[in-house]
């Protein structure tokens, strides 16, 4: 196949989002539906190499570059849109709807990009649009959307000027396996882990995405965190730091999760706990250790959408997502609560289900590697996934004590997006060769061992068995729990404005300045930037005094030097 | 030959053209006889630019007088991109300029609009084309005098006040440079810039010389606007009739940093105000806050004529950081970044006039919903937009990338990330406007308002369309920038 008639699979996404901003009622539904479908043939269809454009600045663009790696992700993106337009149909907000397509679309675009400088475009696309994800559902997320979205910026800005800097070092923008060995890898580094929810900037992820609407929030779990693994493993296989990096998200997710008690929080914590094993996948660096990254995520995509589908719709029809305001809801959502313990069995890597055939992977890799550390505190942390998401969500839920709440289960299309990846994460699960033909790397592996399922079988009973032994502590009640984004959330506001106060106090011709006392960051240096001396508009005689005073320190500069 | 005369006929035909047009009665015919003089300038100036490309440096003698007795006329490639610049630029307003005025100033000012513009016309191309550092303060005159004027021409009151200012401003900055240049004249006896070139060394640590130095730099900064001396920029901009800022923010700052180059760079040489670490320092630092500030005003700013001139400071900013970094990418990015925010900052102003042609003033507030009544204009502004916060595709990406690289070869890795990260800036005050007009409900007075008579969307789309081609096909702006850094540096 030649270039010219090689069509990108984001472009299919884009024109659907483009049509979806016209198109009503039904039209709108059938689009929502069939873009991510013709994506996803779009994916398959397209061939091992590069398409791309030459030429640009001096560089070669590779807009399309296809292999197994691209194609694996491609799929699970695809099928991730579809199931995500699927739950949303009944979503009213059209932003949201459009925001989701265009989403989707820059993930496929970046799992796709053959160089940084596409890479960087579609990373950005998909900035913007989550964050009009989050902003779609009103109220209180238009103050976390906006942290979001600086957060994202910061993580872009830092991207930008890695590659800028790699470009410069190395003359081309091509994007490969890295050693992140100079100042400029490092910063393209940093700026894919904060899309990873990596420390120290985890927060914004448990931040965000709960604020979204009940379909808004199935559809971020996916792309960004998911868009981070696939660059990494593309960029930094075997960086050690990254099994480091990995392991702190794996018990931070816990941990947070843990304390925790609205229950899509819970889920997000656990969204950074299981990047947390693909990051620290990645950096073991062995190809079974990369195909267990890589099939990690195919399978958590799945099931982590499947826990937020139940948890959503639980939203939907209740309207509350605190643990301490639900329980008892199996009796009227018998199929949320099934599809819920599908998934939550699935994020607990129990035998016959998709988490099992791949999680594995990752701990074995270690295993033969004989990082015995890292293997051990990675068996630790698939304890503490059961404990956190595997059990407390559903329990605290669907059983637990009765709220009283009767909803019925949701609507039909919600219910069909449920059982679909209810059964993937079971068909994965029991069949598991269908998914290991595709793997990125070519490698053989039997996950249904007797010792596999022996080791999981009893972390999982005795995990379970001190979740109930220790309801009593974990019991929630609502409480607040501190992260890093207390730093930008209460003390750099708090900081600002004990500046603002010392500032406006030395500077007594700005009169407002003193006001500033409870101003954030923005609203001090937009004061100073608008009513300092330097920004007004000025009497002709004060521009004046600014050209000779301008000529004196020139004439001083150059009279010292 | 005519082709060896193109130098002089670039600046004589308007300097000729434009008593011509005083005698003229009528606006409309004003109108017609200075739109055809200024569609043959960027004939001349894409001849001259191609002649420099194959020939190298044109030297023109006026009246055959010889160099340095004579005037001359010396066009590299520097000079004869910025002449491409300003003469499309001074194209592209004019089928904008016709329906725009008349809405905006009675009849029988609008043939005093049109001399003026020729004559500012000639002043900026006379200014970019000259090699003689005394002619180009005659130009620079001639320049500034008309663009009082065109200030002046403004319907608002303020126009006046605002003109006023940069009346005394502007003769603030043409003394302070002619000052500069009688220093040099004292040391070296000599006015023509590549004989100066020559004998400064001779002179080179006398303090008379870096006081010539200190008073250029001063006057051509005011007349660039560079940060802290910007003030008179925003009222002059906000309150002139919209093609003229369209027309002068997309040229008249720009000639002045051409003269900054020349001057940093050919005539004093690249070793001597840049060498070591006081200046450029400074010159950095000023940038930068030329960058964040005005940026950071723009943001809180709801007029939008005088959102789009902040922004221009904080564009400034931009060109000026290039020349402090002093090497041959950071002066690409500066020589790149000079075309491109002429030709993006040009659209914006055209597409603004646009919106003011329907509703007066133009405020953020005033434009809530305004995108569904004029879709062009607002996709259009989207577009600018993007290229202004440099999204890969528009030019705007392109001068920011030679900027980093710049940063990076020097190992400033602090000034990359703040390179890149002020583009956010530029996205907060780009993303008021669209939020405004594309997701605020349009208030019931807005009914009225409707798309802009196609001679002035044509042309605000001509530089729309450029912002998104020079994005795209990069080697023309980007090569022809590189090549005018080398002829800077005197790097081969």
């Amino acid at each position: 196949m030649t270039a010219s008639v090689l069509l990108p699979p984001a472009l299919a996404l884009f024109l659907g989002a483009a049509f979806m901003t016209v198109a009503h009622g039904r039209l709108r539904a059938a689009v929502m539906l069939l873009a991510p479908l013709a994506a996803l043939a779009l994916v398959w269809q397209t061939p091992d190499g590069n398409a791309g454009i030459s030429g640009f600045l001096g560089y070669d663009l590779v807009l399309v570059r296809g292999d197994r790696l691209s194609r694996w992700f491609g799929t699970v993106f695809a099928l991730m849109a579809f199931a995500g337009g699927l739950f949303a149909l009944n979503q009213e907000s059209r932003l949201e709807a459009v925001a989701a397509q265009v989403y989707a679309g820059g993930a496929l675009g970046v799992v796709f990009a053959g160089d940084l400088l596409t890479t960087f475009v579609f990373w950005e696309i998909m900035a913007l649009a989550s964050t009009a994800v989050v902003w779609s559902a009103g109220g209180a997320s238009r103050a976390a959307g906006l942290r979001y979205l600086l957060i994202h910026l910061l993580g872009g800005v830092l991207l930008m000027v890695g590659l800028a800097g790699e470009a410069q070092a190395t003359g081309n923008l091509a994007f490969n396996a890295m050693t992140p060995d100079t100042p400029a890898r490092w910063l393209i580094l940093a700026g894919f882990l904060i899309n990873a929810g990596a420390p120290p900037l985890s927060a914004w992820l448990p931040d965000a995405y709960p604020q979204s609407s009940y379909s808004g929030m199935v559809v971020l779990s996916a792309f960004t965190t998911k868009t981070a693994v696939y660059v990494l493993l593309r960029g930094f296989p075997g960086a050690e730091i990254l099994i480091w990096v990995g392991l702190y998200m794996v018990f931070y997710g816990i941990v947070y999760a843990i304390l925790e008690n609205d229950m899509r929080r819970i889920l997000a914590y656990s969204i950074v706990n299981q990047v947390g094993f693909m990051v620290a996948g990645i950096g073991i660096g062995t190809e079974l250790a990369l195909n267990g990254a890589a099939s990690h995520a195919f399978a958590h995509i799945i099931y982590k959408a499947l826990l937020l589908m139940s948890a959503g719709s639980v939203l939907y029809m209740t309207g509350k997502s605190k643990c301490t305001e639900l329980g008892g809801l199996f009796r009227s959502m018998p199929l949320t609560a099934v599809c819920g313990i599908v998934g939550a069995l699935a994020i607990s890597a129990f035998p016959f289900t998709s988490g099992f055939v791949t999680k594995s992977m990752i701990s074995d890799a270690a295993g033969q590697e004989k990082l015995m550390l890292v293997w051990i505190l990675l068996a630790a942390g698939s304890a503490g996934v059961f404990l956190h998401a595997g059990i407390k969500f559903p329990w605290f839920v669907f059983f637990q004590r009765d709220s009283g709440l009767r909803p019925p289960d949701p609507p039909l299309n919600m219910r069909a997006a449920m059982v679909l990846f209810s059964f993937l994460c079971i068909l994965l699960g029991v069949a598991p060769g269908l998914l290991y033909r595709w793997l990125p790397f070519t490698s053989t592996y039997e996950p249904y061992t007797a010792d596999h399922v022996v080791t999981q079988l009893q972390l999982l009973l005795f995990s379970g068995l001190a979740f109930f032994m220790l309801l009593g502590v974990l019991r929630r009640t609502p409480t607040v729990t501190l992260d890093i984004d207390w730093f930008y959330r209460r003390l750099g506001p708090a900081a600002a404005a004990a500046l603002g106060k010392i500032i406006g106090s030395a500077w007594k011709n700005t009169a407002g300045a003193t006001g500033q006392a409870t101003a954030d960051i923005g609203g001090l240096i937009g004061r100073v930037a608008r009513e300092s001396v330097l920004a007004r508009a000025q009497a002709s005689g004060t521009m004046a005094l600014f050209a000779v005073l301008m000529l004196a320190v020139y004439l001083v500069v150059e009279f010292v030097r | 030959m005519i082709a060896t005369h193109l130098p002089a006929l670039q600046v004589v035909i308007p300097l000729l053209a434009a008593p011509i047009c005083a005698m003229l009665r009528r606006g409309s015919h004003a109108w017609a006889w200075a739109t055809v003089v200024s569609w043959t300038m960027p004939v001349i100036a894409v001849a001259i630019l191609l002649q420099v490309l194959e020939g190298g440096t044109i030297s023109y003698w006026i009246g055959s007088w010889e160099p340095p007795w004579g005037i001359e006329y010396r066009i590299d490639t520097a000079n004869a991109f910025v002449l491409v610049l300003v003469s499309a630029i001074g194209a592209v307003v004019m089928p904008y300029a016709r329906a725009s005025l008349e809405r905006e100033m009675p009849a029988d000012r609008q043939v005093w609009y049109y001399t003026m513009y020729l004559l500012c016309l000639t002043g900026l191309l006379g200014m970019a084309a000259t090699g003689d550092a005394f002619n180009v303060f005659v130009f620079m005159e001639i320049a500034s005098l008309s663009s009082y004027v065109l200030i002046a021409l403004g319907r608002d009151r303020r126009a006046l006040v605002a003109a006023y200012q940069y009346l005394i401003v502007g003769t603030i900055g043409a003394t302070f440079y002619v000052i500069g240049v009688g220093f040099l004249y004292v040391m070296t006896g000599t006015l023509n810039i590549a004989d100066l070139a020559e004998r400064l060394p001779l002179v080179e640590n006398q303090r008379p010389v870096f006081v010539g130095l200190a008073f250029l730099t001063v006057g051509l900064s005011l007349k660039l606007a560079l940060f802290p001396l910007h003030f008179w920029l925003p009222g002059a901009y906000a309150h002139a009739p919209s093609v003229a800022t369209a027309f002068l923010a997309a040229s008249a700052t720009k000639v002045a940093i051409y003269l900054m180059l020349r001057f940093f760079f050919t005539v004093f040489g690249a070793s001597y105000p840049l060498a070591d670490l006081a200046i450029p320092a400074l010159w950095i630092a000023l940038s930068l806050a030329a960058i964040v500030l005005a940026s950071i005003t723009a943001i809180y700013e709801n007029d939008v004529k005088r959102m789009l001139a902040f922004s221009s400071v904080a564009q400034i900013g931009y060109i000026t950081l290039g020349i402090g970094l002093n090497s041959e990418a950071g002066l690409t990015g500066s020589i790149v970044h000079l075309f491109n925010h002429g030709l993006m900052k040009g659209a914006l102003f055209l597409l603004v006039g646009g919106i003011a042609y329907s509703t007066g003033a133009v405020t953020v507030d005033r434009i809530a919903g305004l995108a569904r009544r004029m879709p062009l204009t607002f996709a259009g502004l989207v577009i600018g937009g993007m290229s202004m916060v440099g999204v890969p595709g528009t030019v705007g990406f392109v001068s920011k990338w030679y900027l980093v690289l710049a940063a990076v070869e020097r190992g400033w890795w602090w000034l990359a990330v703040l390179i890149v990260a002020s583009s956010v800036l530029a996205l907060v005050y780009m993303g008021r406007l669209v939020e405004a007009a594309y997701f605020r409900p349009a208030p019931a007075s807005s009914a009225g308002d409707q798309e802009m008579p196609l001679s002035m969307l044509v042309p605000a789309w001509v530089l729309v369309g450029a912002c998104v081609y020079f994005g795209l096909d990069t080697g023309l702006t980007a090569e022809v920038a590189a090549q005018a850094a080398r002829g800077l540096l005197g790097t081969p």
